[in-house]
Parts: structure tokens; C-alpha cells; sequence
């Protein structure tokens, strides 16, 4: 079988949607070049009118992509880095996303916003390092993270697909991720469905993005002491509250493992709405970013503040040993 | 070619003989006056909670652009946009109804007074984010040239937003992808309080200059030079041209929103009012007709407004479970606010 790597992955799916509908285009920067390797090929292949190279002006492309996408197109907006979407939230949180809601129904956007390397990378300096997932979800934007070729493929052409708006991340962590897959078995994975990675009795770790990876090994690691589920809600809005619900009626126990900063955090609603609603025999763990951290241009320093698997190992110790 | 056109004349049903231009263009004053004079009365009775943005005063801008407009071209207003709706021929009832709350509003009244939008007559959206309706614009005129139709997309906004950066790279886009579309500033010197010469160095058009786009300057009272100027923008847009920008001047008579009603504020002379006033557009669009056709349309605006208030007061209210709809085109339906509910 094939390896599929996660870049080729996004790549692919770019190419089969657009093959696929005519309305489909993407927009951003260097993207003739193929900088971040998602558009490698489509050039050649869909020409200048369907791949379209845009100056440095988010603010105004991305707005730009909401009029296009009244008109009945699909577009696809890349962004480089991910303080990029910091620029545009309003763009995305209360423009795009507000047009069906202030439209009573009568128009829709069917933008994606494309994240190509989110996360951390050695040395970038600080604006270029964050993960600004969580604020999508604050403002109901529909957000997926997804940990794996097969998941990116399958998430980004639902993304294209559907009629809201939708950001897609996808974490640097994970590009060297790759899969053994047939081709012709990739199929669109539906938003708001979570996926059970590894089975498992004692404790769910929920992960998302690049740390899935991490629980995985993790899991296996304590693999002979206790029996770890990883549940990667895929999608971060809507979130799968039932598939949650589901393996901690199962374990009983709960790690949330988030690559975004502590407060108001992915991993915060996570553990709220678990308390509240679902069942739990031992006080739940975080393993975040600190409250917002800032990551810089020292490796020393910031790796110490993103989630890492010895972390993970401790908190899963420490829930086991907890109860209520 | 005024068959072609959408305008209040079709909207106000007029019977009989086919109306002057002169006479189509004050209907259209006359219907959104009068609007906006009742809208203002709905707001003083409480039945229009938000308040509004009146545009008493700019009315020629409105009816010029829709006269110049084809029902099937974009427009994209703004939080001061009840006179474009109008123009374009958006049903005055509805758009009661849709400022008032009620079930019956163009947009079951989620978009209000400052967000309206209107498919049925292509009012893709009135953003409150000053200028931010400009590079949405210009997308959906890159959109609508791509599919190889004639329609265009017009952009209007106030000169408060001609200093947003979203704007201003707007028109870099358009321009560099040579967009069918037409930037339209309706500069009635106040952004809210802030006079204009406070607020834009360089000039208005000069903006748009030295991004490449035709620029020029308007009276925006005379619905007359406004449908002109509009007509040629259009013209050129809808032949592949590019895009061009206009500026009308012009003014509100009332206050930047309803709450200067009772908020006391001091920003603008009585005289200069005044001044203005004396230039009303009501007034000359009236004086370049007969007599007794401004007499007879006047009635017939007067029944408009009346049965269309009437709707949208009698129109349902709307129902509190019915809170989080349209957030989703999907139809996704979001958490309760209160634990376990």
C-alpha cells in the first residue's frame, strides 16, 4: 500500500474537491509556489484563475473570499502562520460566520480557512508559534484539527463541502505523520464525530491534532499497567459530546491533552462540560500550554511549555490514583 | 430600459402611465423620507427597539444608484442602509417588519436595522464593521465576472470607513484583478461626531487614485448627477472596465443614530443644518416635475408607507425557542447556556 503523508494529504484533497466542483478555488500567499507544499501541482493543473496568488492583505482577501463565496463559490483561504487568523478573526468570527444568522437563512458561506503549519516550530520567534484554535470554537466557528493523513484528507473535503464556514488546522507537529492507505478508500469524515484511536478500560485521554500521537505512544508506554483510551475529538466545534460521554461511561477518568494555552482552553471546556454532565470517579487533568503562553526563539525554553508526554504520563498516574 | 430596471416605481406599483425618470427618481426620495420619518416614529413608540441610523437627507444618493442599477447587479450596504434596500426595490413592509423584530422580516428579523439583506433583490449584506462591505464586493464581483455574466457588484459605505485598512486593500484587489465593481463613499462629513477634515488626510479620492481606480467627486443631492455618475461606473464595470469610485456628497439631516434623539450632542451647527437643508433633495427632485404628478405620487407613497407599517405591526412576533436558528446554514444546533438543558 502507499504511504500517505499529512501535507500530501491536504494536497489531494484540494485536488480531488476541486476536480470534483468547479466552484472550488483557493486563495493565499506563495501558493503558486507551493510554499507550505499544500497547493504543489495545482497550478499546472487548474491554472492561475482557480489558484490564485494574493498579495499581503488577509484583511481584505479574506473578506474578499465571504463576497465570492455569496457569488456561489467555494473558496479556500490559506494562511501561513497562525497569528495570520488573529488578523482575520473578525473577518471569519463576525463576518463570515454571522451571514447566515443575519441573513435569517437567505445566504450562506462556504469559506474553508486553511492553517497549513499550526503550532510551534524551533525558533520562530513569537508570533509565529501560537494556536489559536480555541477562540474559533468561542465564537461558533466550525473548527477541525484533525491528527492524521487519513482524517486531514477526509476533514478538509468535508470542510470544502460545507455550506458554513470552516477552519481547518492542521498542526506542524503531525506533518511528519504518514499512513498506509489504499487510495481509493478516502472518503470525507463528518464534522462533530470524534475518533476512538485505541481502546481502552481504565482512563480516556482526550487529545487533539499532534498530541494524539503523543497519547498513542504514551498508551502503549503504560501499555502492561493500565488501559488507556485516546478519544480524538477531531473536530473542536462542534465538539462530540456524545462520543465523550460514551468512553467515559467506559473509564470513569479523564486527561485532556490540548496544545492551546490553559485558560480558556480547548482542554477547559473539555473538562467542564465532563464534570458537569458525564460520568467521572476522579478529579479530571489538563496537560496545556500554560495560561497564555508565548513561545519564543530558545528550544530550552519553550518546549518545557507545550504538552509533552512525560506530562501526560504523570497526569494519568495522578488520575488513577484519585477519587472522588 | 427603465423596464430593465429595478426601482421604487415598480416596488410603489404606480398604475397608469409609464413614469418620467424624474418621476421615478423622486418616488424613490419620497418613499425613503417617508420611511425613515415613520421609522423614526416606530422608534419613539418603541416598536423599532434597536433605534436606527436614519439617512434622511442622502436620499438622492440611494435613488440614483438604484436607478442605475439592473435588479440582477450586487449591492452590499451599510449600517445606514435603509435607503439602498429601498432603491433597489427591496418590499418596504418587510423591512418594517424586519427592524421591528417581527417573523415576517426579510431576514426573520436577525439582521435588524443595521445588518438588512435582501436576496430577493441581491442586497447581499449591510456589514456594521465600517468598510468591510468593500472587499466583500469586490469578491463578489470577481465571483460574478468569472461566470461570465454582465453583473456587477456596488459597494457603499460612508466616509467613516475610507480610513479602514480592509478598504483600502479592497480597492488594491480590485483594481490589480480589474473587478467589475464600484466603490461608492457617500461622504456626509461626519463619522458619528468626528467632521471629516479631522479625519482624512490626503482626500477621499485620492485614495482610490493611487490604487489605480478613476476617482471623482459628486453632488450627492441631486439624484439626477448621482444616477449619471453611477451609470457611468456601471457602464464601465459591466464592459470589463474595472472598477471606479465615486463620492457624492452629501448630508443627514438627523443624527448619526436615533439616540442623538435625547443625547444632547453639539458637533454640528444649526446653521450648517440648515444650509444643507436648504438643498434638500425631496425638494429639488419635486421641483423638476409637475405639479400635480408630485401631489399624486406624495399620496401614493403616503398609502405605501401606511399599509407597509401596518404589516410589519401586525406581522407575528417572533418566538424566544426560536433563538439559535439560521446560525448555521447546515442547520447545526448549538448547546443551552444552562447545564444539562
Amino acid at each position: 500500500m502507499p504511504y500517505l503523508s499529512y501535507l500530501r494529504a491536504i494536497n489531494r484533497a484540494l485536488g480531488d474537491e476541486m476536480e470534483r466542483d468547479p466552484a472550488v478555488f483557493l486563495m493565499g500567499e506563495d501558493v503558486r509556489e507551493a510554499l507550505t507544499n499544500t497547493t504543489i501541482g495545482l497550478l499546472k493543473r487548474f491554472g492561475p484563475e482557480r489558484i490564485i496568488e494574493t498579495p499581503l492583505s488577509e484583511q481584505g482577501f479574506t473578506d474578499f473570499a465571504t463576497g465570492a463565496a455569496l457569488a456561489g463559490l467555494r473558496p479556500i483561504v490559506e494562511y501561513q502562520i497562525p497569528f495570520l487568523l488573529l488578523l482575520v478573526f473578525e473577518q471569519i468570527a463576525n463576518q463570515a460566520n454571522k451571514v447566515s444568522l443575519m441573513s435569517g437563512g437567505q445566504a450562506r458561506v462556504p469559506v474553508t480557512y486553511l492553517l497549513p503549519a499550526a503550532g510551534w516550530r524551533p525558533a520562530w520567534g513569537a508570533q509565529h508559534s501560537d494556536q489559536p484554535y480555541p477562540m474559533f470554537g468561542h465564537f461558533g466557528v466550525k473548527t477541525v484539527l484533525p491528527a492524521t493523513p487519513v482524517d486531514a484528507y477526509g476533514l478538509l473535503v468535508t470542510a470544502i463541502r460545507d455550506d458554513d464556514p470552516v477552519v481547518v488546522f492542521a498542526p506542524i507537529a503531525a506533518h511528519k505523520v504518514q499512513e498506509n492507505v489504499v487510495f481509493a478508500d478516502l472518503a470525507p469524515v463528518p464534522l462533530g464525530v470524534g475518533r476512538v484511536h485505541r481502546e481502552g478500560a481504565d482512563v480516556t485521554v482526550v487529545a487533539v491534532g499532534h498530541c494524539v500521537h503523543d497519547a498513542l505512544a504514551v498508551a502503549q508506554d503504560m501499555a502492561e499497567e493500565i488501559s488507556v483510551e485516546v478519544f480524538d475529538p477531531r473536530t473542536l466545534y462542534p465538539f462530540d459530546w456524545d462520543g465523550l460521554a460514551a468512553s467515559l461511561e467506559k473509564t470513569g477518568r479523564l486527561v485532556v491533552m490540548d496544545d492551546s494555552n490553559r485558560f480558556c482552553g480547548l482542554a477547559a471546556e473539555v473538562l467542564a462540560t465532563a464534570a458537569e454532565e458525564m460520568r467521572l470517579v476522579a478529579p479530571p487533568r489538563r496537560v496545556t500550554r500554560p495560561d497564555s503562553a508565548v513561545l519564543g526563539c530558545v528550544p530550552e525554553l519553550d518546549l518545557p511549555l507545550q504538552p509533552d508526554r512525560g506530562q501526560l504520563a504523570v497526569a494519568i498516574k495522578e488520575v488513577l490514583k484519585g477519587a472522588r | 430600459m427603465m423596464d430593465e430596471q429595478a426601482g421604487a416605481a415598480e416596488q410603489a406599483g404606480a398604475a397608469g402611465q409609464p413614469e418620467s425618470l424624474q418621476e421615478d427618481l423622486y418616488r424613490t426620495i419620497a418613499l425613503i423620507r417617508r420611511f425613515e420619518e415613520r421609522s423614526i416614529e416606530l422608534v419613539r413608540s418603541g416598536d423599532i427597539v434597536s433605534g436606527i441610523h436614519p439617512c434622511i437627507g442622502q436620499e438622492a444618493v440611494a435613488a440614483g444608484i438604484g436607478a442605475a442599477l439592473r435588479r440582477d447587479d450586487v449591492m452590499m450596504a451599510n449600517h445606514r442602509g435603509h435607503g439602498h434596500l429601498l432603491a433597489k426595490g427591496t418590499d418596504p413592509g418587510r423591512l418594517f417588519a424586519e427592524m421591528m423584530g417581527r417573523a415576517t422580516g426579510i431576514a426573520h428579523g436577525r439582521g435588524g436595522s443595521f445588518h438588512p439583506s435582501d436576496l430577493s433583490v441581491n442586497v447581499y449584506g449591510s456589514t456594521g464593521t465600517v468598510g468591510h462591505g468593500a472587499p466583500m464586493a469586490a469578491g463578489v464581483a470577481w465571483a460574478l465576472a468569472r461566470s461570465g455574466t454582465d453583473r456587477i457588484a456596488i459597494s457603499i459605505f460612508g466616509d467613516g470607513a475610507v480610513n479602514q485598512g480592509a478598504l483600502l486593500e479592497s480597492f488594491n484587489l480590485a483594481s490589480l484583478w480589474q473587478v467589475p465593481a464600484v466603490f461608492v463613499c457617500e461622504n456626509n462629513l461626519y463619522a458619528t461626531t468626528l467632521p471629516v477634515q479631522d479625519a482624512v488626510a490626503g482626500s477621499i479620492t485620492g485614495r482610490a487614485e493611487a490604487f489605480g481606480i478613476p476617482a471623482a467627486s459628486h453632488d450627492g443631492m441631486d439624484p439626477e448627477v448621482v444616477l449619471e455618475a453611477t451609470a457611468g461606473a456601471v457602464a464601465r464595470a459591466r464592459s470589463g472596465g474595472g472598477p471606479s469610485f465615486l463620492e457624492f456628497k452629501t448630508y443627514r439631516y438627523e443624527g448619526h443614530h436615533t439616540f442623538e434623539l435625547t443625547a444632547g450632542l453639539h458637533y454640528r451647527d444649526p446653521e450648517e443644518v440648515a444650509q444643507w437643508r436648504s438643498r434638500d433633495p425631496l425638494e429639488l427632485a419635486g421641483s423638476r416635475i409637475p405639479a400635480d404628478r408630485r401631489k399624486q405620487i406624495d399620496e401614493e407613497v403616503e398609502i405605501v408607507i401606511d399599509t407597509a407599517s401596518r404589516f410589519a405591526l401586525d406581522s407575528p412576533r417572533l418566538d424566544p425557542a426560536e433563538g439559535l436558528d439560521y446560525l448555521y446554514s447546515s442547520g447545526l444546533r448549538l448547546r443551552s447556556g444552562v447545564s444539562g438543558g
